[in-house]
Order: structure tokens, then C-alpha cells, then sequence
């Protein structure tokens, strides 16, 4: 992590991180079950327990997960948020459809005029 | 990689202003071309909020009301908890054409840092299910006692 929060730098591991099957499958397995040890993951995810230890820390590294003792001398890895936070204003932005939303408007407008004329046509005809 | 920070729209409309204006400042505008519901306190300050069929729902607080010309307020970035500080202010432009209006939409603040840089800030309210299960725990704990 950068010492200075830098909001694309923050996006960008994120979306480096996200990248990798097996690393959505580690975040996906912590976000569904809560936290776990590598031992605990290699159990449920097609990955040697080795691969898994690299990708957590990478993961780490990014502040996807925090490093917490767990039972014993054994470490539990918690997902953190707040990155994907960050990340999710980026994809906030994408996904705002002011475009369609612009279009449903006039299309709106010009309904509301078309029933308008179609009351004062009728109105006229009787 | 560049982050957006400002999202500019702008629409010729072959409406008169007037009518512009009601349809983005109303419960009966906003519901029926942008939500499926609204209802709308409309003054500096007031709240609105939008429905939708699917569920989903979003609370806006009214910024800027300067009929028929400028309507702004803040809302929520989608996507990020309800309780999150950051929102992004939009504001919509109505200029007076030959053919109707000019509609000028402006949405920005998508690139903005939580107050306090965003690890000191998110740490406090992401402890998450693990201390509010605790917090819980330890309710009913007292209560049993």
C-alpha cells in the first residue's frame, strides 16, 4: 500500500488482485466463511496450501487481507473492505448510465405531450 | 488508468424549460422517467428519495433549487455501504433553446478519498460481522446475567 492513500493506486491493485481466479476464489471463500488460515482454505479451494500462502500474501500486500493470530502459532488471514471500497467508486462511475436515464426522460416528456394532445383531440371531438 | 471524477451529459430537448423542470423536480417526474416511486421535499436541504420495483432505492438531499434553471443535490455512490460519508453531487442545467431546452447533467465526486485518508477511516466501521457478532454476544450475555 502506498504510505499516501492514492485512489487509483488503491483501484488498480484491487483490480490486479481480482484479476486471478484462484486469488477471487481466496476473497471469495473469506467474504462467505469469515477468516480462515491458509490450512483452512486449502481445504475447500482447488490450490495447494503453498499457492494459497503466496497468493495471501500478495493479497496482504494489496490490503485485501489483514494478517491476525489465529489458534496457536497458526495465522488467520480477515478480508478487508475498505480497498474494494475504493475500487467500487471507480466502478460506480462506469456503471452510471446517464445516457439511458437522459433518453427515459425525453421519452417521458414526450409521452406526457402525446397523452396531452390525445385529451385535448378528444375533448375537441365531443 | 485514469479515474473518472466527473461524468457530463448534455441532451437537446424539444421541451420548454418549464416542462423540463417539473419532470426533474417532481414526485410525479422523478417516479415515473427515473424511479418508480419518488417523493421530493423540494428546497435547499429538503430530502427525496427514489424507489424502484427491484428494491433498490436512493436518498437524495437537495442542494441547489433555482427554478427553472439549476437543480442539484448529493446522493450515495452506489455500491458503497449505506453509512459511507462519500456522496457525489449532481446537478442538472436547463438552458432555453429555439427548439426547447438544453439539458446539461454534471455528477461528480466519484474520485473522492473518505475524510482521513481511506485506511483510517474504513478501519473503524469494516471491523465488520466479526465484532458486531461479538458486540451481540456480549448483549446477551449481559442480559442473561
Amino acid at each position: 500500500m502506498p504510505s499516501r492513500p492514492d485512489i487509483e493506486a488503491v483501484a488498480e491493485e484491487v483490480f490486479t488482485a481480482l484479476a486471478d481466479p484462484s486469488r477471487r476464489g481466496i476473497l471469495a471463500a473469506l467474504a462467505a466463511r469469515g477468516p480462515a488460515t491458509a490450512t483452512d482454505l486449502a481445504a475447500g479451494l482447488p490450490i495447494s496450501r503453498q499457492a494459497i500462502a503466496k497468493h495471501l500474501g500478495l493479497l496482504a500486500e494489496a490490503g485485501l487481507v489483514a494478517a491476525e493470530p489465529g489458534e496457536g502459532r497458526r495465522i488467520r488471514y480477515r478480508l478487508r473492505s475498505a480497498p474494494i471500497q475504493v475500487a467500487q467508486q471507480f466502478l460506480a462511475a462506469l456503471a452510471r448510465d446517464w445516457d439511458r436515464e437522459l433518453e427515459a426522460l425525453r421519452e417521458h416528456l414526450d409521452a406526457a405531450v402525446a397523452s396531452a394532445t390525445q385529451e385535448t383531440n378528444k375533448g375537441w371531438e365531443s | 488508468m485514469g479515474f473518472p471524477d466527473r461524468i457530463e451529459r448534455t441532451v437537446e430537448i424539444a421541451h420548454p424549460p418549464a416542462k423540463v423542470w417539473s419532470a426533474v423536480t417532481t414526485a410525479e417526474g422523478l417516479g415515473t422517467w427515473f424511479g418508480n416511486a419518488a417523493s421530493i421535499d423540494l428546497r435547499p436541504g429538503g430530502a427525496a428519495e427514489m424507489t424502484w420495483t427491484s428494491g433498490e432505492k436512493a436518498s437524495m438531499r437537495i442542494e441547489r433549487v433555482e427554478e427553472p434553471t439549476v437543480f442539484g443535490f448529493t446522493w450515495g455512490i452506489s455500491g458503497l455501504p449505506d453509512g459511507d460519508p462519500r456522496r457525489t453531487y449532481v446537478e442538472f442545467k436547463l438552458e432555453p433553446t429555439d427548439t426547447g431546452t438544453r439539458l446539461t447533467v454534471t455528477e461528480s465526486g466519484f474520485a473522492q478519498l473518505p475524510e482521513g485518508g481511506h485506511r483510517a477511516a474504513f478501519e473503524g466501521n469494516t471491523e465488520g460481522w466479526a465484532s458486531e457478532l461479538g458486540e451481540l454476544v456480549e448483549y446477551l450475555d449481559a442480559i442473561a446475567a
